[in-house]
């Protein structure tokens, strides 16, 4: 017993640990500073007046009672809500189905790694350009009207098109795909084909591997995905904002006006709100999966 | 060879129905991209939309000549410089972190989580805290010491993130052998394990380039007085309606398309060589 536990206490800073910790500090220093801190520091200025850029500690709820009673939070988290529903629904779908044709029906490697690349590709550029490259597209007179009119399907140019919820979910889908499409790819690729020959074997028709198979087996792509797509959502700031037409404010974009008119305890309060609703969303979320077994693993 | 039931020797209709998704998505996803590409090289008479009327580069001028801009040279003086010092950072970061993951240590499941917070936190909400974290220590936000915090808040869990990923399929029996063969941990680490994990690291440094380049709500309240190209960009949004947005964006887009081109390039010329001396050596 006891030298067990001597053991234990020698390898607690066993020359192995000290060294991760060495190489852990730059990390950890980073993500201490610019990320617990600065969080911190939010939910100080949240509870405590605020004034001439110095927090008073006279510990209050104002800011939180002024965020929570106003009927714009609630609709703007409706709203945000709703936005981030309908782009879950789209990006897994095209998610799920540009994973599966890369995985199971793209027989080259190489070729179904050139594919993949085309869809990263644009992740890697800027995405208030892909943004508002939507604008020639879907405006009054933009390229769909222009053909559909031409085609003859309407008269008049559709209205609906842009600055509308619509072209919100249209942007979100093109910058948010990718982060659905990368944890399932992911996850597909570790289907070991030879479970196909079995449920094929005992007369699975192909729905149902889908069902029973496939399905179980890339839950952990689907889940990480979700948590990527409903965040990155629910903290926009500029899609709702312009793809909108300056008419609709999101969550986050409400927070700059708070800012810009020096509103910071309000903003603060506000921020903390929305952390909240994220973590409890991604706790919900991660109970279906051990998100660091998935990540970390060495397999 | 991978076969199975959803790829058969025959292709079935699911291969066409999904392969039919995949072109559509890959035309959503370039289509647009493609437009202000063509729209931004219209004659000085073009507008926001099609059709092109003539072409020329009058818009580029523009932009350079900042008749619409604010300060675009500027801009790019210091979100170059930015996106370099995020690269080489994130790329050493990574790295390290990704070897001291590779063994559980106190503290290395808060540790996960936080980086995974940290990806997952609003942008904006972290910039607002930076900069209020700023004023309040009565440090002056800039872009190479506020901004460059938070960029790396953003880069640093995907530079991980790979690194797990590649550290999943590390082979350690390289380091022990080269470890049984009389190197140190130093000779160990230049000569044996980092030659291996290069085309990870070239793929992590692609991520900390491109996502410090294009990064905006963490750095809109923590670059201080001077701007970021992204910065630029939406300021343009704000209040620019003349074609030089899009040049601006064919501009800043065709600076990606070459550090990817690089990145990939060198990826793939370094898998093409160890191909070539494996199959040579047999």
């Amino acid at each position: 017993m006891k030298a067990a536990s001597r053991r234990s206490g020698a390898s607690w800073l066993s020359p192995a640990r000290v060294k991760s910790f060495a190489l852990v500090t730059p990390l950890a220093l980073v993500l201490l500073m610019f990320v617990v801190a600065p969080l911190a520091v939010v939910m100080a200025v949240s509870v405590f007046r605020y004034d001439n850029f110095e927090v008073i500690p006279a510990f209050t709820f104002e800011n939180y009672a002024s965020v929570l009673s106003s009927h714009l939070t609630l609709s703007l988290y409706l709203t945000m809500l709703k936005l981030a529903a309908m782009t879950w629904v789209c990006t897994l779908l095209i998610g799920y189905s540009v994973a599966a044709f890369l995985v199971f029906h793209v027989r080259n490697r190489l070729v179904a790694i050139g594919l993949f690349l085309v869809c990263t590709v644009p992740f890697w550029t800027s995405n208030v350009i892909r943004m508002i490259s939507w604008l020639p597209l879907l405006g009054k007179q933009g390229v769909i009207n222009q053909a559909l009119m031409a085609v003859g399907v309407i008269h008049e140019p559709l209205q609906m098109l842009l600055f509308s919820d619509f072209s919100v979910v249209i942007s979100y889908v093109h910058l948010f795909t990718i982060f659905m499409i990368v944890p399932i790819f992911n996850a597909m690729s570790r289907i070991d084909p030879s479970l196909f020959e079995a449920a094929h074997d005992a007369g699975a028709a192909r729905w149902q591997t889908l069902l029973w198979v496939v399905l179980p087996l890339t839950k952990s792509g689907i889940v990480l995905g979700s948590i990527f797509v409903v965040t990155l959502v629910m903290g926009d700031f500029y899609v709702v904002k312009v793809m909108s037409g300056g008419t609709d404010a999101s969550v986050v974009s409400a927070m700059y006006d708070d800012i810009s008119t020096l509103l910071f305890p309000h903003a603060a309060a506000s921020a903390a709100v929305l952390m909240l609703i994220l973590t409890i969303m991604v706790a919900a979320i991660l109970r279906l999966v051990d998100v660091r077994q998935e990540l970390v693993s060495s397999r | 060879m991978r076969r199975s039931q959803f790829s058969a020797d025959r292709r079935g209709w699911p291969f066409y129905a999904l392969g039919a998704v995949f072109a559509a998505y890959v035309v959503f996803l370039y289509g647009p991209m493609v437009c202000i590409y063509l729209l931004s090289f219209q004659g000085p008479q073009g507008g926001l939309s099609f059709p092109m009327r003539g072409a020329s580069l009058h818009w580029f001028e523009q932009l350079i000549q900042q008749g619409d801009t604010g300060d675009l040279m500027g801009a790019l003086s210091r979100s170059i410089p930015l996106a370099l010092i995020v690269m080489v950072l994130t790329v050493v970061i990574s790295l390290a972190g990704g070897l001291a993951f590779r063994n559980r240590f106190p503290g290395s499941g808060v540790l996960f989580y936080l980086v995974i917070a940290s990806l997952v936190a609003p942008g904006y909400v972290l910039s607002i805290g930076i900069g209020l974290m700023f004023q309040l220590l009565g440090w002056e936000t800039s872009w190479y010491t506020s901004a460059l915090g938070a960029q790396l808040s953003w880069t640093l869990p995907f530079g991980l993130l790979i690194m797990f990923a590649i550290f999943g399929r590390f082979n350690r029996s390289y380091e022990e052998a080269a470890r049984d063969l009389g190197a140190s941990q130093l000779q160990t680490m230049v000569l044996v394990v980092i030659p291996i994990l290069l085309p990870g690291m070239i793929a992590v440094a692609l991520f900390g380039f491109t996502l410090s380049y294009d990064e905006f709500a963490r750095t809109l309240q923590t670059t201080g007085s001077t701007n970021t190209v992204p910065i630029e960009i939406w300021s343009m949004t704000q209040n620019v309606t003349s074609p030089s947005i899009y040049a601006l964006g064919t501009l800043t887009t065709a600076l990606s398309f070459l550090v990817i081109g690089v990145s990939l390039g060198a990826i793939a010329l370094i898998q093409r060589r160890r191909l070539g001396s494996v199959t040579g050596r047999s």
